[in-house]
């Protein structure tokens, strides 16, 4: 038992860090690809490509003035950002990073909770993250604050429907809420990935995601135009870096959602003709995840860059009248056609 | 998992209380939260992880987010509580002291021996007995709840759109 706790001890530090560090150089990567897209150079002065520009960054989120306005509740004010963080990372818990690691004949798997409910959790989880965007805008005492923090968890809480109607047709697919399960019935052949069977669910995942992390072109909550800065508009320091930071975090929960639920997880097709070692597919396996990882959080950053921000009421019409019955469509869609191959 | 269990009931019925005692509203909703999380980790120690999620993602995320909405909307962040007139003081003492004497009693008047019903089972409470469970023996009063829930929904929607209509 206790080498199976020291394990999963170990599993946590390493999936903080790594969302961490990966969440910490997407910062790099989005300016890197804005400044391609818009041919400009981008960061290249801290470091060798200025790749050393996060911790610059940091620093200099560090050690700005932490400023907290004269009307705002200090209390919440400081609680928002850290809720914000913290329910932005407790999601990876349930994402099953890789298969298995087999050391001294016990089976350690790659992945923090094999939830009974791994999927409900994540929606729980989702759910909650409205509450630090909330009381960050309305403790701020401003009304541009309060204005995008209610506009951002109107538009989260409306997306989460859709979001929650397309994983519903991947439970019926796979008979199992545990993502674990959702990633293991993928393995084998390319086409048995989910994108082949649920492509209509994944457009809809894909779109309620690039919401819920409040991405263009659904980043209404800080709409400059109209909202100064949204509900981080009091923010400075650290406070504002931990707002920034989460919305980077949550894309890259999202992007590992999207790759586990829908691209086969960390299975890489075919490879069971190979007869490699279970430690070394497995290695393999983690690396082809984080790829596909890496892949959607380049996707992420390169609609930023080419789609314009929607207008509001556009979108609370894509996401009531297009998406949810689009998501309910596809939902009995599966459920005739599993009824009918049984 | 005892340890647990009374960490739990205490924060629950600490966190209840602030709910009461705090004097802006915005508190008190944050502290209902964290009641519902405790009310939730209660669950988990009874094994029924399903329903400790729902409760999470219905009351914690749906409905308690709708009263933030509310109470930001409507503007109640001043920390002042209304001056209520003497008289609507006593009926609320009255009132508590009779809910109290009715909390007593029924107490008082139970037993507290529990045989339980079924052995204990390692799956119960898990998704897949809840459904079984579900569509076997309780179909009918689930089916007519779902109903009841659309009735709700489509006389949401007509309340919201009532000039269009």
């Amino acid at each position: 038992m206790l080498p199976y706790i020291v394990f999963k001890l170990i599993l946590v530090l390493v999936i903080l860090g790594l969302t961490l560090l990966i969440a910490t150089y997407s910062t790099y990567a989005e300016r890197k690809i804005a400044a391609f897209m818009q041919d400009r150079l981008g960061p290249d002065r801290a470091g060798k490509f200025g790749l050393l520009q996060p911790i610059a960054d940091a620093v200099k989120f560090f050690t700005k003035e932490d400023f907290i306005p004269a009307g705002a509740d200090r209390v919440l004010f400081t609680l928002a950002p850290a809720i914000a963080m913290s329910t932005a990372l407790m999601a990876s818990v349930v994402i099953p990073f890789g298969n298995s690691l087999i050391l001294n004949g016990m089976e350690f798997p790659l992945q923090v909770a094999n939830l009974n409910i791994g999927v409900l959790y994540i929606s729980g989880v989702v759910s909650i993250g409205v509450y630090g965007i909330m009381l960050g805008g309305w403790a701020s005492n401003n009304k541009y604050s309060l204005l995008g923090s209610i506009r951002a968890a109107s538009q989260m809480i409306s997306y989460e429907i859709g979001m929650g109607i397309a994983m519903v047709a991947i439970i019926m697919m796979s008979g199992s809420m545990s993502l674990h399960d959702i990633v293991q019935q993928q393995a084998g052949p390319i086409w048995k990935w989910n994108i082949f069977v649920q492509p209509l669910g994944f457009i809809i995942f894909c779109t309620c995601a690039f919401a819920e992390c409040n991405r263009t072109p659904f980043d209404l909550p800080e709409c400059e135009q109209e909202l100064v800065g949204g509900y981080h508009t009091e923010y400075s320091s650290m406070k504002l870096g931990l707002f920034l930071f989460a919305e980077y975090v949550n894309m890259f929960v999202s992007s590992a959602l999207m790759s586990a639920m829908y691209f086969g997880g960390y299975n890489i097709p075919w490879i069971e003709h190979l007869n490699l070692p279970h430690n070394v597919e497995t290695a393999l396996g983690s690396a082809f995840f984080f790829i596909k990882i890496f892949f959607f959080i380049a996707f992420f950053m390169f609609i930023r860059w080419t789609i314009p921000r929607f207008r509001y009421d556009q979108l609370m019409h894509l996401g009531w009248r297009i998406l949810m019955p689009l998501a309910i469509v596809n939902m009995l869609l599966t459920g005739i056609i599993l009824l009918l191959i049984q | 998992m005892e340890i647990a269990f009374y960490v739990l009931a205490v924060s629950a019925i600490l966190s209840a209380l602030a709910v009461v005692f705090a004097k802006s509203p915005v508190y008190s909703v944050l502290w209902l939260i964290l009641t519902f999380f405790t009310i939730a980790g209660q669950y988990v120690l009874l094994n029924a992880q399903f329903l400790a999620a729902v409760h999470v993602i219905v009351y914690a995320g749906a409905i308690m987010v709708l009263f933030l909405f509310v109470i930001m909307l409507l503007n109640l962040n001043i920390a002042t509580e209304p001056v209520k007139p003497v008289y609507m003081r006593a009926y609320e003492i009255v009132g508590g002291c009779v809910l109290c004497l009715t909390m007593v009693a029924a107490i008082h008047t139970s037993s507290f021996e529990f045989t339980p019903v079924n052995a204990y089972d390692n799956s119960i409470g898990t998704i897949e007995k809840l459904g079984v469970t579900l569509y076997n023996n309780y179909i009918f009063i689930f089916e007519v709840s779902s109903l009841l829930f659309l009735a709700a929904m489509i006389g949401a929607v007509i309340l919201a759109k009532k000039g269009d209509i």
